[in-house]
């Protein structure tokens, strides 16, 4: 199993908002989170990538045989988890290609290799962003700085394409995407997806997964999942309404 | 309370060691400490000077009896004896030093050690260097191919002897001995420093380079540059420093003047690297500086770009005084403060001939226990109409023990010119910080690359050999600290 979260419970500033989560992950799968705000969606994308201030007071997150509670969230990054960022951070001054070429050979240096060229890296770069169809004007522009919504998403899925994850998590990627982005983005997904690679997909609506097909779906509902079921779950969420589960769940 | 584990990362990373603190063994020629007319008379006489520069000196010195140390800048300035400084150290020479052969091999391998080769075979072509030790000129390389243009750049002391009315023409003009404090100070008890004459039409065809080193103990630097570029003359300077690290704090008060005559253009760049003083704020250079250029023609230019990140209080305010009709002054600077470090320094743009431009970018960034302060003065004189300024300061504040300042003055005497300033305060977030982390970038790493993205405006005006220097400098001296 690639990822294994048993029992995980997650406070922020003293406040418990993941109460006992548990999901398994196999190579290759999709997976779809869904579930209304505020349910602890994007605390579980936190504490996968380790990002300071969600405590972890309970569980387990076992991903590739470690159990990487503690581990820096770079060390996570460079073991091959990748967070598409539901809103991406502008950073001005740096340009996305020094940004992304400061991270691949910063992965490149944890895993014992040389950096890449400035020839091999510009290719590199060249290739990914076809993609998911960005003009190359985007590389010398600073990362985020200035992005419609829909170039900062393309933009997170380009780097995911740099970086080639094994445990891809896409955070709301679809918010604020017009269909067209919605396209290539779920397009530049579908081309990095294989057998070996797995994806982790928190989404509120169900039209998403009509682009990214999900293995499974799992709906979260006060920091728990309370229901897992296969693609028609996202259908029938969509149809019954979140309603349904609180109901459910009382 | 919970522990903060963002403290920790500041404190391990704002830690990182001064890379420069090395001593060089080597002999030196002091003359006794202290300071009176004698002590003077003795300088003078050890480097063969003129009655006239003599007299310079003695004036600045009964002058600089008058003042007190200035004290309106903000910061913990102690009072300084300066009976307890040595103002003459030299590294001894063997005779002269007319080949490299003959400069003392260990003053070459310090400045080797500094990556300032002064080996005209080994340098990268382009950079003509003066290396000042202490208090005098060590070498100054590739004075043939300067002098085939007629560009004079050689040691102060050299070019009183051997350009004694170019210099006597141009001293003080700029910064005059009664300019303030240390600018007095320096006038009286200056060692050396370079000189640079670009002659008329003439585009200098290397960058030229002071590097700056303090070596010995318990000594002062008082270097003086002076740069001239004549009618539609045009030079490229930098400016480099370091000096070892020592308990006891180091006094560096300098004058730099330029002038450009009528189309002329120079671009003064600084890299200042003196020994910030250690985590606890003992120690350190005190850099108290007067740097001034004067756009004495119509349409000449000059620019100004530093990136600060040593010293232990830093005051200097290099400006640029426009008096000819559509000159331009320019002033681009990176001010990094960390531990107990505190900075005062800005520009000046004095506008008094019409059409005159100023731009001032200044970059700030605080750091540990330090303080660091913008502070700028735009006067535009009523006939100097149409004039233009704009100004823009930003402060980018690591941790919240620290303190970033701005103190922006700003007086127009016409109607027709117009005056712009903007400010900004920022921190680095969380936010940035994670984002980078979570791409694989470790903290220090992620922490170089958005302050030099922040700098980007300042970094991209320095002439190559230095933008590459000046990079790693930022990322070394503030890796690390988050806010």
């Amino acid at each position: 199993m690639l990822l294994n979260i048993k029992n995980l419970h997650v406070s922020v500033a003293g406040k418990e908002i993941l109460k006992g989560l548990n999901l398994g992950v196999n190579e290759g799968e999709i997976h779809a989170i869904m579930g209304p705000n505020g349910t602890g969606k994007s605390t579980l994308a936190a504490a996968i990538t380790g990002r300071e201030g969600y405590e972890i007071t309970e569980g387990e997150i076992w991903y590739k045989g470690k159990n990487i509670v503690g581990m820096s969230p770079e060390d996570r990054a460079n073991e091959g988890i990748f967070l598409s960022f539901q809103y991406p951070v502008e950073i001005p001054g740096v340009s996305i290609q020094n940004f992304m070429r400061t991270a691949v050979n910063s992965k490149r240096e944890y895993l014992g290799l040389p950096a890449l060229s400035t020839i091999e890296f510009m290719k590199m770069m060249k290739e990914k962003q076809a993609m998911v169809e960005i003009t190359e004007k985007l590389q010398n522009r600073f990362v985020n700085v200035g992005y419609s919504g829909g170039e900062k998403k393309k933009n997170e899925i380009f780097q995911m394409a740099m970086l080639e994850p094994s445990l891809a998590i896409l955070d709301e990627t679809d918010s604020g995407l017009d269909i067209d982005a919605l396209r290539i983005v779920a397009n530049g997904v579908n081309q990095l997806h294989n057998k070996d690679n797995s994806f982790v997909v928190i989404t509120h609506y169900q039209r998403l997964l009509d682009y990214i097909v999900p293995d499974f779906v799992h709906v979260m509902y006060d920091g728990r999942i309370v229901k897992s079921g296969g693609k028609h779950l996202a259908i029938e969420l969509e149809e019954k309404g979140y309603e349904w589960i609180k109901d459910m769940n009382l | 309370m919970e522990s903060n584990p963002k403290e920790n990362i500041i404190e391990e990373v704002t830690s990182k060691d001064y890379e420069f603190g090395f001593v060089t063994d080597i002999e030196t020629d002091f003359v006794p400490k202290g300071l009176n007319e004698d002590i003077i008379r003795l300088i003078s006489k050890k480097k063969e000077e003129p009655e006239w520069l003599l007299e310079f000196r003695l004036k600045a010195f009964r002058h600089w009896l008058t003042l007190k140390q200035p004290n309106w800048g903000h910061l913990d300035l102690p009072e300084i004896d300066y009976q307890d400084i040595i103002y003459y150290a030299a590294p001894r020479k063997r005779q002269e030093k007319q080949s490299l052969d003959e400069v003392d091999p260990e003053l070459l391998a310090t400045f080797d050690k500094l990556g300032i080769s002064l080996d005209e075979q080994k340098k990268l072509s382009g950079v003509a260097v003066d290396a000042v030790m202490d208090s005098t000129s060590v070498k100054t390389t590739f004075q043939e191919t300067l002098s085939k243009h007629g560009v004079i750049f050689m040691s102060f002391s050299e070019a009183v002897k051997q350009h004694p009315d170019l210099v006597r023409k141009y001293l003080g003009k700029v910064v005059p001995y009664t300019d303030n404090f240390f600018a007095a100070l320096n006038s009286a008890v200056f060692s050396d420093g370079s000189f640079c004459y670009i002659p008329k039409g003439v585009h200098c065809p290397l960058e030229l380079s002071t590097y700056f080193r303090i070596n010995a103990a318990n000594t002062g630097q008082f270097e003086r540059t002076l740069i001239v570029a004549d009618e539609g003359a045009y030079v490229s300077y930098m400016e480099g420093c370091t000096a070892p690290m020592r308990d006891e704090n180091q006094l560096h008060a300098a004058i730099v003047e330029i002038i450009a005559e009528t189309d002329a253009e120079v671009k003064y760049s600084t890299v200042q690297n003196w020994y910030p003083g250690d985590k606890e704020g003992k120690g350190g250079v005190y850099n108290l500086v007067t740097k001034r250029g004067l756009c004495r023609g119509d349409r000449s230019k000059i620019s100004w770009t530093q990136v600060e990140t040593g010293s232990a209080i830093t005051w200097k305010y290099p400006g640029c005084v426009l008096m000819g009709d559509n000159s331009i002054g320019e002033f681009y600077s990176v001010a990094v403060t960390n531990n107990y470090q505190q900075a005062d320094t800005g520009t000046k743009m004095i506008h008094l001939g019409k059409n005159t431009r100023s731009t001032i970018i200044s970059k700030g960034i605080s750091a540990g226990h330090s303080q660091n302060s913008y502070r700028g003065l735009v006067r535009v004189a009523p006939k100097a109409i149409n004039s233009r300024n704009y100004s823009q300061c930003d402060s980018l504040l690591m941790g919240d023990q620290c303190g970033a300042h701005t103190w922006p003055y700003v007086q127009c005497g016409n109607e027709s010119s117009i005056l712009e300033h903007e400010a900004t305060t920022s921190k680095i977030s969380e936010d940035q910080l994670f984002y980078c982390q979570q791409r694989g970038i470790p903290t220090e790493k992620a922490i170089g690359l958005i302050v030099n993205g922040y700098a980007k405006d300042v970094l991209n005006r320095l002439p190559m050999e230095f933008a590459v220097e000046a990079q790693k400098l930022l990322s070394i001296t503030l890796e690390g600290s988050v806010g």
